[in-house]
């Protein structure tokens, strides 16, 4: 149960290896790090060796789902007369995920050789990064790191190769967690409401305008140049045989130490915390978010779940964007909760019943709840909802909205009794604000001003 | 047969003055050489229009349209959707406090709740001065920072009451700030520009705040053993800590803009006419996901007690 491994050991900075540096971001920074190799060995390939060779390095998605990257290159049809599509689904949004927006902070340049050697792979001469609006330094830098790739001849008329031309349009979005979800994304990129599509077809078949498209995390893409320049066997030596390779966890909330620690898959949230110092001074890890909000969350039962793939899919949640979100006993689960659920109601896309309706009803129930409004029935009203969205809604935003209601429920049943018997909320939202042990721990008086 | 007022917004709106329209134009068509079919242009070009009037009015939709070939409806319909596009006059400063779980639980709800009070506004409202537009903010991938402000889309990171207070108070006197990370900032209108896709052209902005910031380094830095280990702290509490006797909200400790009201049966809500624009603003009447389902109230002050969230986008 105790860790002795040192972080040196436990880490493994690839995509961060550099972010320390004064100008990470630049082109020249990145060729010094040996950036843009990956692409040089990729375009010497023949693209379907290529898309055997990501395949082949296990690498999967890094935005939640975990599909194989590789496998997703090589559902694009060979041979037919439509153009290809890369998109780099950039809009980061999920609550508690915050990986791809310090790497593309920091490197943007892996991802837009990532890019480079996928459009070579799936035989693409355009390809679109769609950020999420809200970030504009990130965009600045994407904007600067894209025209210096151009300058370079990393993108433009024969960036893949003499008349193989390479086209990269950086999209901004307009605020719309929905369009995290790859259809919903294409249709926002098309100039329409975020909305998700049926599928079948698959964006794969008909994505981008109708054509062949395949839709692909930010940190996946980035990841691939560092595979192409170090090899398979370099990948497949960290992780675990179904969940290789390195990832960014990000470690956030009443912790001492919140930030992106890269890690090869499958380290555990204890060894986590005893590298970087553990829960806040005086507090105890209560529950925490594998992968963002739309995981089911766990509890101090969980610490030693290896995170990868199978790993917290073994303990009932999924892996997610790895955004460990971790808070102390400070911290009401129904406040946490009903927060979610607001922000799932307010998201929803209203295009089916089952999200728009659930997480509207879900929102008045968990309201009333963490006010001492409610009544025992209304636990199992919840429980009820939930179910009547979760694998019922037209996309995984319902289910998103349905996780954190069962596994609270799960977990701590009792906390939601209280506010019911207790008639209100039994915590102090003042406890579980980061200054709240500052002024020698004074905590009457030193906030009466935070009032929330 | 009496006329019946509908709130219906007099159609066509009015056109951008010729010279305004010709430079728009030339922008906007750079913006759809970008895209191998026009209508991805429409983000983008809501953005433009945006960073010409501050917020997306029945104007500028049109001239979206007519730039893409759709009819204004089709243009509402996007407009409306989108959490970033403002609909009626705003301020120079768009500050935005993450009242997400992560921040409002650090403290987001507490600055929040400040913010409000000193300012004199509720969620959505601008200050007088037309400098300060606040409102609650989703999620901003940034939770490593907690509690997290943001001004225009730049990062103001791992913020207390008193920084966000002085921040706003800044903002107001007209003073220079910098984000923790970001450039140094413009206006919202100029933002929105960058937004459209014209790079930022001030020198320096974007090398402002440097590399990473200094929690996307902790990991990095332990790696190459340059900080010490700590442990983690034993199980859970078995029971909830009690109330304390300071610093209690009244009632309810998270946010409340419950839906008691619609937009239609609610004038005061910010869904209904806007009050001062002129006719032909076709965004009147709206068709918005959240306003379809939820009548969130804005602005009102009352639902913000502890830090409100809902209806705002991010």
């Amino acid at each position: 149960m105790t860790t002795t491994e040192s972080a040196e050991k436990l880490l493994a900075p690839v995509l961060s290896a550099f972010w320390d540096e004064p100008e990470s971001w630049t082109l020249e920074t990145y060729r010094r790090h040996d950036g843009y190799q990956g692409l040089r060995k990729a375009l010497a390939m023949d693209p379907d060796d290529l898309i055997a060779f990501v395949k082949d390095s296990g690498l999967r998605g890094r935005g939640g789902a975990g599909f194989p990257t590789g496998m997703k290159w090589q559902f694009i049809p060979q041979g037919d007369d439509k153009p290809h599509y890369l998109v780099v689904n950039a809009d980061e949004s999920e609550p508690g995920t915050c990986k791809d927006i310090p790497l593309l902070f920091a490197n943007p340049h892996s991802l837009i050789e990532g890019i480079a050697i996928a459009c070579h792979a799936i035989r693409s001469q355009h390809a679109f990064i769609y950020l999420r609006g809200e970030v504009v330094p990130v965009l600045r830098r994407l904007h600067a790191a894209v025209a210096e790739a151009y300058a370079a001849g990393y993108l433009g008329p024969d960036a893949l190769g003499p008349g193989k031309p390479l086209e990269l349009t950086v999209h901004a979005g307009a605020g719309a967690y929905i369009c995290g979800e790859e259809t919903a994304l294409l249709d926002s990129l098309e100039g329409r409401r975020g909305q998700p599509r049926l599928r079948p077809p698959f964006p794969a078949v008909a994505g981008l305008y109708a054509c062949p498209t395949v839709v692909n995390n930010v940190e996946s893409i980035a990841s691939v140049p560092a595979i192409l320049a170090r090899g398979q066997d370099w990948f497949r030596s960290m992780g675990s045989e179904k969940s290789p390779g390195f990832t960014l966890y990000s470690l956030s909330g009443h912790v001492a130490a919140p930030g992106q620690y890269e890690a090869p898959l499958g380290i555990t949230l204890r060894q986590l915390l005893d590298l970087s110092g553990g829960m806040r001074p005086g507090h105890r890890l209560k529950f925490w978010t594998p992968g963002g909000s739309s995981t089911p969350l766990l509890t101090d039962e969980h610490l030693d779940v290896p995170l990868d793939y199978e790993g917290v899919g073994a303990a009932g949640s999924m892996l997610g964007t790895k955004a460990l979100q971790c808070f102390d006993e400070t911290t009401c689960v129904v406040r946490a909760v009903t927060r979610w659920t607001e922000f799932y109601a307010h998201e929803s896309c209203g295009k089916c019943t089952p999200c728009r309706e659930g997480t509207y009803w879900l929102v008045q129930l968990m309201r009333d709840i963490e006010a001492g409004k409610a009544t025992m029935a209304d636990l199992d009203k919840i429980a009820d909802i939930a179910d009547n969205i979760n694998g019922k809604s037209f996309c995984a935003l319902g289910d998103g909205a349905a996780s954190p209601i069962f596994s609270s429920l799960k977990f701590f049943r009792e906390e939601y009794e209280q506010h019911i018997t207790g008639r209100g909320c039994p915590f102090d939202p003042a406890r579980s604000t980061v200054w709240a042990d500052d002024a020698g721990r004074s905590d009457d008086n030193a906030h009466l001003e935070v009032n929330a | 047969m009496t006329n019946v007022p509908l709130g219906m917004p007099q159609l066509p709106a009015p056109d951008y003055p010729a010279d305004v329209r010709e430079r728009l134009a030339a922008d906007a068509r750079q913006v759809i050489a970008r895209y191998p079919d026009s209508r991805s242009a429409l983000l983008p070009l809501l953005h433009l229009v945006q960073s010409e009037e501050g917020h997306v009015t029945a104007t500028g939709m049109r001239f979206c349209a007519d730039m893409l070939d759709l009819t204004t409806a089709e243009v509402t319909a996007v407009a409306t959707f989108y959490s970033m596009y403002r609909r009626k006059p705003s301020g120079d400063y768009q500050v935005g406090v993450c009242t997400n779980t992560l921040c409002a639980v650090l403290g987001g709800d507490a600055i929040f709740s400040a913010l409000q009070d000193h300012l004199g506004v509720g969620n959505g409202e601008t200050t007088e001065d037309g400098a300060v537009t606040l409102e609650h903010i989703e999620c901003n991938a940034a939770c490593d920072y907690a509690p997290v402000v943001m001004v225009n889309w730049e990062f103001f990171d791992n913020q207390t009451v008193e920084s966000a207070k002085r921040l706003v108070d800044d903002l107001v006197a007209g003073r220079e700030v910098r984000p923790t990370r970001g450039a140094p900032l413009c206006t919202f209108k100029e933002t929105a520009r960058i937004l459209a896709g014209f790079p930022d052209e001030r020198p320096g902005a974007t090398e402002a705040s440097g590399g990473a910031g200094p929690a996307s380094l902790v990991g990095l830095r332990l790696a190459r053993g340059e900080a010490p280990a700590g442990r983690v702290v034993g199980p859970r509490a078995e029971t909830p800590p009690p109330r304390s006797t300071s610093g209690t909200p009244e009632g309810h400790p998270s946010s409340h803009d419950a839906p008691e009201s619609t937009a239609a049966s609610d004038p005061a809500h910010p869904t209904g006419p806007v009050p001062g624009r002129g006719p032909g603003d076709a965004d009147d009447k709206r068709d918005d996901k959240r306003d379809d389902k939820r009548g969130d109230r804005r602005g009102d002050k009352r639902d913000d007690q502890g830090g409100a969230k809902g209806g705002e986008g991010r």
